[in-house]
């Protein structure tokens, strides 16, 4: 589905990032394999350090630190807000929304729209369609767009598939009227068909968890996970990411009338360093305009690792400059998003720890 | 076909890639191995094996890989 939207911006990004760092080297003993093959396996996926946020933190808790913070620095008013996003994987709870939490620790106006969505790799950009839709209506005049994962808490320590990669993070993102802004593509895809291939599976209503759902079970690869961790199956992931993304940005740029040479950033979801050079190469695409740093040193967060590219790899440049990007997003749903648009001059675009 | 054996051994020194016509079906390469012979294949031949024909099928013997690199490109 293409997708265009006029005359909006985005004003700020904001990352929130855990202090706690572990390294790969940390866990190397909790896996099945040998030491040295997984030191081969840090080299060519990019995993080195990761972020976790410490058992107690939610994401409520997260959303609130960065919403204040701003607050605090003068960069966003209460009252400015007129919706408010989340998009996660992991609520506080199973109800009411965690958006709603969020508003109410803040004292946020009630004359607003709080609005949680369930969304993994390609939380971004579904966040951004739902944003710049949400501005079409003259009562919406700014919307605070959350990315915020804490999976960490999700995944076997004795995953190799999974543990050396995730990380926790959380975004704000500012998104509002401007009445001089370009055109804005973006396109969508979604396939429930797939959507096995990237799952929880016990701890929702189909499956409750329970001392049976948190027993742990080697697979055929040898790694060692409940029913109460994720699963990714990381060969599927992989075929459908090759296969799909190429064509989808290939559409995108069609459908805008743009030359995708002219393409300064390519911000895409970062599963692994491996994943993202296979797609330069295959888009022909200079690898450095696709950075892939985000998972070697904090993590992949799921759709957070989008705005965490942009704070981490152009951060206050953006204040000043502005750039073509093209962003996407592809896992979990199966959904694959891509998004062109102009993104700069901006009234702040930081990372800050959560202390 | 001796780099491809000196790369596949490199990775799985402790495995005997002779003996065996299906390394995928014989446990000889999981998928991060794979991943780890893209990697040393794609530096040795100077090319980038096309991430959608990253399957099991073309890393299931020697045959398979010499053709994989091919059609990649690669001059052998």
């Amino acid at each position: 589905m293409n997708l265009k939207f006029q005359n909006k911006r985005i004003s700020g990004i904001l990352t929130v990032l855990p202090s706690k760092e572990m390294a790969f080297e940390d866990n190397i003993h909790n896996y099945n394999f040998l030491p040295q093959q997984s030191l081969k396996l840090k080299k060519v996926m990019g995993y080195d350090k990761h972020r976790v946020f410490e058992d107690n933190v939610c994401t409520s808790d997260v959303c609130v630190y960065g919403l204040e913070y701003l607050f605090d620095k003068n960069l966003l008013k209460k009252d400015d807000i007129d919706a408010l996003l989340l998009l996660t994987q992991s609520p506080d709870y199973l109800m009411p929304p965690t958006s709603s939490v969020i508003q109410g620790r803040l004292g946020l106006k009630q004359d607003m729209l709080c609005m949680d969505i369930m969304q993994g790799c390609a939380s971004f950009e579904v966040g951004l369609i739902t944003a710049f839709s949400l501005l079409e209506q003259d009562a919406i005049k700014k919307v605070v767009l959350l990315n915020a994962d804490i999976l960490s808490k999700k995944v076997s320590k004795r995953d190799r598939n999974s543990y050396p990669l995730i990380g926790d993070a959380a975004s704000v993102t500012i998104i509002e009227k401007e009445p001089d802004g370009q055109a804005i593509y973006a396109n969508i895809k979604m396939d429930g068909t797939n959507c096995n291939a990237l799952m929880i599976p016990a701890g929702g209503l189909r499956m409750p968890s329970t001392a049976e759902t948190a027993v742990l079970a080697e697979d055929e690869n040898g790694n060692f996970r409940a029913l109460d961790h994720l699963v990714m199956k990381g060969d599927a992931v992989f075929n459908f990411v090759q296969t799909e993304v190429p064509p989808m940005i290939e559409s995108l740029m069609a459908f805008a009338g743009f030359d995708i040479e002219l393409v300064d950033y390519f911000m895409f979801h970062q599963p692994n360093k491996f994943m993202l050079q296979k797609l330069a190469d295959k888009m022909k695409v200079p690898r450095e305009k696709m950075p892939c740093n985000i998972v070697e040193n904090f993590g992949n967060a799921s759709g957070v690792t989008v705005p965490t590219a942009i704070t981490f790899n152009l951060g206050e440049q953006l204040i000043d400059n502005s750039y073509m990007m093209c962003l996407a997003g592809f896992g979990v749903g199966l959904t694959w998003s891509s998004i062109l648009m102009r993104v700069g001059n901006l009234d702040f675009c930081k990372m800050i720890d959560y202390l | 076909m001796n780099r491809i054996k000196e790369i596949l051994y490199n990775i799985r020194p402790e495995e005997d890639f002779a003996v065996s016509d299906n390394f995928i079906e014989d446990g000889m390469l999981d998928s991060f191995d794979i991943v780890m012979l893209v990697t040393e294949l794609d530096e040795a031949y100077s090319i980038s094996i096309e991430g959608t024909d990253i399957v099991p099928e073309n890393f299931r013997n020697i045959e398979t890989i010499y053709n994989l690199l091919k059609k990649n490109g690669a001059v052998i």
